[in-house]
């Protein structure tokens, strides 16, 4: 992947300062970072959750690039309509949908679709493990043990790959990224868009209300996450790669201790010394997939 | 028609500066101009003025990412009350 200097990306914004994000949001990181990428190209599809209220209200807008608000489950078929009218019509533009990890499993359905079909989008799922706009309730994505308002004594169920199932889903290219590695995310974005047919990028965003840490450790989370081991950044553009961020922490010797990342988030503070060491053990088995299929894809 | 589409505006949530309970303070002696904070900021609140970093405190939240990120510790994150 070419390397993305920070000095040569454009100075113009695309996220307008003054929205109703909450102090270190992660969505905002990304949807800055979306602008940087690819500019005025984005058509962005939209469906209910923070990011539809963080795009502004009555004639105010927050973004430079268009941005259509769709019903739950339809914004994947909403692209792919978008993406045919362009091609029909001859205008440029990238149909992109924004959405939340709830937004993905409320809209799996549609998502799988266009995936069959090789429609023509980017996808990206800013993951904050939550519900977050309605209140912090579980999610398909939410850790195993995090506390929601809906899992008051620990999320029971084991949380969802969703980039490894849309690698299944023969995605045209698939990736994940970290809002604590911007520069990693646009040259993600910026491959992507080079790519045609079904792009997806899963975005790891930790949310500081919805986690329960500090407005300023929103990048430091993120990186925690990537550090420990217990998110993975790699990429899928014909051939299976670890990102090189990640590429270190393939040797259990070089990740930050565990316990770093979850005892500074509100909803693992419940967390016994054998919940930690459970953790590890699953963090241990999804290193031994990725590294597997590194080797075969 | 052209009434019930939303433009592009700074603000749409208002002079957000005023959410603000810590200011971030900005030392430019300390700065090495690397502009992490610019690209780190989830505000979009700093600007790139002649290589140099400039703080809208119109609509800086004070989340405080800024002065984390900086190595050159040319941010400070001081309580509005104490200014
Ligand atoms: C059909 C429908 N059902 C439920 C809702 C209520 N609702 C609004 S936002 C939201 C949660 C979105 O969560 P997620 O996609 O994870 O995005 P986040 O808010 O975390 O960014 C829900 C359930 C709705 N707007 N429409
Ligand atoms: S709840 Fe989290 S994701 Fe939603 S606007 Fe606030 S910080 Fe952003
Ligand atoms: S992060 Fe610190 S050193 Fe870098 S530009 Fe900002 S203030 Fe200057
Ligand atoms: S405190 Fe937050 S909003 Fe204000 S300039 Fe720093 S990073 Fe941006």
């Amino acid at each position: 992947m070419v390397v993305v200097k920070i000095k040569d990306l454009p100075k113009e914004k695309f996220l307008l300062p003054g929205n109703t994000s909450c102090q270190g949001c992660p969505h905002a990181l990304g949807l800055k970072s979306l602008g940087m990428a690819l500019g005025d190209d984005v058509v962005l599809v939209v469906p209910a959750g923070c990011t539809t209220i963080i795009a502004g209200s009555k004639d105010k807008s927050s973004f430079k690039f268009p941005c259509l608000h769709v019903p739950f489950a339809s914004a994947p078929a909403v692209a792919t309509g978008l993406g045919s009218a362009f091609r029909r019509l001859g205008k440029r533009g990238i149909p992109v949908v924004w959405m939340g990890d709830g937004g993905s499993d409320i809209g799996f359905a549609t998502l799988s679709g266009a995936c069959v079909r090789k429609d023509d989008m980017i996808v990206i799922v800013s993951d904050n493990e939550a519900y977050m706009n309605t209140g912090i309730q579980t999610s398909g994505t939410t850790f195993w043990k995090a506390k929601t308002t809906t899992s008051p004594t620990g999320k029971r169920e084991e949380k969802k790959d969703l980039a490894l199932i849309m690698l299944m889903h023969k995605a045209d290219y698939v990736a994940t990224a970290s809002v604590g590695y911007l520069q990693d995310f646009i040259g993600k974005l910026r491959k992507a868009s080079e790519i045609d047919g079904f792009r997806f990028i899963h975005l790891h965003s930790p949310c500081p209300p919805g986690w329960g840490f500090d407005s300023s450790e929103t990048v430091e989370m993120a990186r925690l996450a990537v550090k420990c081991g217990a998110w993975i950044l790699w990429e899928f553009d014909g051939k299976f790669k670890i990102s090189s961020i990640s590429k270190p922490y393939a040797d259990k010797s070089k990740r930050t201790p565990l316990a770093e990342y979850l005892k500074k988030q509100r909803r693992f503070r419940h967390l016994s010394d054998e919940d930690i060491a459970e953790i590890e053990r699953r963090i241990d088995e999804q290193w031994r997939v990725v590294l597997a299929l590194e080797e075969v894809f | 028609m052209e009434c019930m589409i939303a433009k592009p505006s700074k603000g749409s949530a208002g002079k957000t500066g005023l959410w603000r309970t810590f200011k971030p303070i900005y030392d430019e002696n300390k700065c090495n101009n690397c502009l992490l904070c610019w690209l780190y900021c989830p505000e979009n609140a700093i600007d790139v003025v002649d290589g140099k970093i400039s703080i809208d405190y119109d609509y800086c939240k004070g989340c405080g990412v800024c002065a984390k990120i900086c190595a050159k510790k040319a941010i400070e994150m001081v309580r509005e009350e104490e200014l």
